[in-house]
């Protein structure tokens, strides 16, 4: 199910809110309605918090995330780390990393299992990663931009990419993720699919401006509506069980 | 191993993603949508108008090109396109990539010009765009065709006459006319009886012909204006104005009998003079004595005189002898005036040249032409004894005083020898105005002949030289005919068209 979302009239959700498949995090915004929409379509499954990192909204560009554990930037006060301590589940490991690189979701994108980072991240940082999410790291690009975080959506179903991503680097990429992936965009073409969407195994929420044809690709992509495989998908893994045989 | 073509290659490795809009699949671009969505999204020729006004007039044939400017311009010309293209704001924003005419009906004041842009949208997707803009012609005069147009557009006028026998003095005035472009401001030009019309817009414009004109001719001026309108509100009057001049009723080579009054005040010059030019003032010679005396316009107009004799009077005569005066034997007296350098006088024996050949005793009479005349010349005089003299001045001199033969000029052969030899040309204010002055041809070769005897008198006047004409013999020209140099006319001879068309 994906849902088109606005936060104060804008409509690049993806950079005012973090959904992994155990919790979900939105920015604290002037009204409520933004978190709203997340409430109502997830409060019977997985905790929304309210949160913000170092006194800003932008907490989906500053944080990364999976149902393991989630990683802030150095730059959190502490009083924000105890709050996202204490609001989250137990179960999940929340870290800070001293990083240069400190807007962690540019430059991380990362589903449950494997995490595709920026080149120049941090050794430590990497390690740090590995541990609190439970992943396996891969530096990589993205179409050429090094910014992985903010040029791609992963869920554990599938990925949607950066429209320029070439043939060949969408099929290395998936067969380093094991799910497909697809080119595509967000908010009526825009190219910064992370900005303007946040996506997790069974849902999708992304801004007002996307239009349907976006829609479609991203619920068929991440098989949000439990469609049947289309095209894309069995001829993707077609070729993903080709290259792992 | 399987060869793959460049071209799959490139199928293969680039992307396709969907249309944002309508699914299709594309290249990406920076908008990620197809050029159709693009079409329906945007629309680059915003802000261009799609219809625009141009305005022609119908008396030049030109189109206006704003503010003030009016340019001839053929349909589907490069400069109609161009006017065209002027007109619609916009362009600026966006690349102009071709412009061509479409095809419409000559008469159907319509202009279809195809436009094709390019723009810049949504992040550096360029997209091209043809369309067509249409041009609807509107009628509008412009200022010069306005003004020939309205006959009754003027504001002021300007009457110059003059009373005179011969009208060298009008085609005097033209040649000054052109030569400092007095005529610019003009709106129109009308020949009348006696004289010329010369209409202006403005008061000024017409003060300022009134003002050249008397700077170069010897003019009494009136003014006069009449009311046409007026607003008592605001004040506004609306006038016509007309100045009336008139200019002295003599040229040169007439002779006049002057006022006594007047010979006391010129420096006792004899009563009967020639009239040697005239400028903004009447130079006056003495053929007795060569004394010379100037009559400004203020004097003359206190004591009017006139001519006494008609041109037309004028007979050819021969000269027998001459005897150059010696110095002891000229007059002076005191209070005299000044004594003319440039002429020699002499006693000079003439006959009638009608009268050549049978026993007739020759006239003796003195003249101012001694340095040009030599025995068997031929020489146009007036004969006063003889003629009848309706003059108030003449009737109060003693008839002693009073020379029968009274010589004027030189007379160098005949007429048609002359016009033939003549290799130049004057230019014209307009030729219908010219026909309607010369009724008298005989006036305006006369005034040719004078140019061409007097250099004084050419100073103020364009020669050009007449390139249609077919250059005679020189040895078939008599030398002793008074001649411009080629010099003079080259010298004259300008490139600008002086003239009057455009009126």
């Amino acid at each position: 199910m994906a849902v088109r979302v606005q936060f104060e009239n804008n409509n690049e959700v993806g950079v005012f809110s973090k959904l992994t498949n155990s919790y979900c995090l939105v920015a604290i915004g002037g009204s409520e309605n933004f978190y709203s929409v997340f409430e109502a379509e997830l409060s019977e499954t997985i905790p929304v918090v309210h949160m913000s990192v170092a006194g800003c909204r932008i907490i989906g560009r500053m944080t990364v995330g999976n149902k393991n554990g989630l990683l802030v930037p150095s730059s959190t006060t502490d009083t924000e780390l105890q709050h996202i301590r204490n609001s989250l589940p137990d179960t999940i490991k929340v870290q800070r990393v001293e990083e240069r690189l400190s807007a962690l979701g540019n430059v991380i994108a990362c589903n449950d299992y494997v995490a595709l980072v920026h080149p120049d991240l941090d050794r430590d940082t990497e390690e740090i990663l590995a541990d609190t999410l439970d992943v396996e790291v891969f530096r990589q690009t993205v179409a050429g931009n090094v910014l992985v975080g903010s040029y791609a959506a992963l869920s554990n179903r599938g990925g949607l990419v950066h429209p320029k991503t070439t043939i060949q680097d969408q099929d290395e990429l998936s067969s380093l993720l094991q799910v497909p992936l697809v080119a595509g965009t967000v908010n009526r073409g825009s190219d910064v699919i992370a900005a303007g969407m946040v996506v997790n195994d069974w849902c999708a929420f992304c801004g007002l401006d996307t239009t349907s044809t976006e829609i479609s690709v991203i619920e068929s992509v991440f098989k949000l509506n439990d469609a049947k495989p289309t095209a894309i998908t069995s001829t993707m893994r077609a070729s993903l069980i080709d290259s792992m045989s | 191993m399987e060869y793959i073509s460049p071209e799959n290659e490139a199928a293969l490795t680039g992307a396709r993603v969907l249309c944002c809009q309508c699914a299709v699949p594309i290249e990406p671009n920076p908008s990620n949508m197809c050029v159709a969505c693009l079409r329906t999204d945007i629309d680059i020729s915003e802000g261009i108008p799609k219809q625009a006004t141009i305005f022609f007039c119908r008396g030049c044939e030109r189109y206006l090109q704003p503010p003030a400017e009016w340019v001839v311009a053929a349909l589907e010309s490069r400069e109609l396109l161009a006017l065209c293209l002027k007109k619609l704001k916009g362009l600026g924003r966006v690349k102009l990539v071709d412009a061509c005419f479409a095809w419409t009906e000559p008469h159907s004041k319509r202009i279809k010009v195809k436009i094709t842009i390019q723009g810049e949208v949504m992040g550096g997707a360029v997209l091209q765009q043809t369309f067509i803009v249409e041009y609807s012609i509107q009628h509008q005069m412009c200022d010069a065709c306005h003004r020939s147009e309205a006959q009754d557009y003027w504001r002021a006028l300007v009457q110059v006459r003059q009373r005179a026998n011969n009208r060298k003095t009008f085609y005097y005035l033209e040649q000054l006319i052109l030569k400092h472009k007095a005529h610019e401001n003009t709106l129109g030009i009308k020949p009348k009886h006696d004289g010329l019309d010369f209409f202006y817009a403005t008061e000024n414009h017409a003060r300022k012909m009134v003002d050249f004109i008397q700077s170069v001719l010897p003019i009494k001026c009136t003014h006069s204006k009449k009311l046409i309108s007026h607003d008592i509100h605001s004040n506004i009057y609306n006038y016509k104005f007309t100045f009336s001049l008139e200019i002295v009723p003599l040229s040169k080579d007439s002779v006049v009998c002057l006022p006594k009054k007047l010979t006391q005040q010129l420096g006792a010059i004899s009563p009967i003079c020639l009239v040697n030019r005239v400028t903004s003032t009447i130079h006056l010679i003495d053929a007795r004595t060569g004394q010379v005396c100037e009559v400004s316009s203020t004097v003359y107009w206190r004591n009017p005189f006139s001519p006494i004799c008609n041109p037309k009077q004028l007979v050819e005569y021969i000269v027998m002898d001459i005897e150059v005066l010696k110095e002891h034997e000229k007059k002076s007296f005191p209070g005299q005036g000044m004594v003319s350098s440039k002429h020699v006088v002499a006693d000079v024996w003439v006959v009638k040249a009608s009268e050549l050949g049978l026993d007739v005793n020759p006239v003796h009479t003195r003249t101012h032409l001694g340095h040009i005349l030599k025995p068997g010349d031929t020489v146009l005089g007036y004969n006063i004894g003889d003629s009848n003299v309706n003059d108030s001045n003449f009737d109060k001199l003693d008839r002693d005083t009073i020379p029968d033969v009274f010589l004027v000029k030189k007379y160098y052969g005949e007429r048609s020898a002359r016009r033939r030899a003549r290799a130049w040309k004057l230019k014209h204010m307009a030729e219908e105005l010219h026909e309607g002055l010369s009724s008298t041809n005989e006036d305006y070769n006369d005034f040719l002949d004078d140019l061409e005897e007097d250099p004084a008198f050419r100073q103020n006047v364009n020669i050009f030289k007449d390139e249609n004409k077919i250059p005679v013999d020189t040895d078939e020209i008599d030398p002793s005919l008074p001649r411009i140099t080629l010099a003079e006319m080259l010298d004259d001879m300008v490139i600008e068209d002086v003239d009057m068309t455009e009126v």
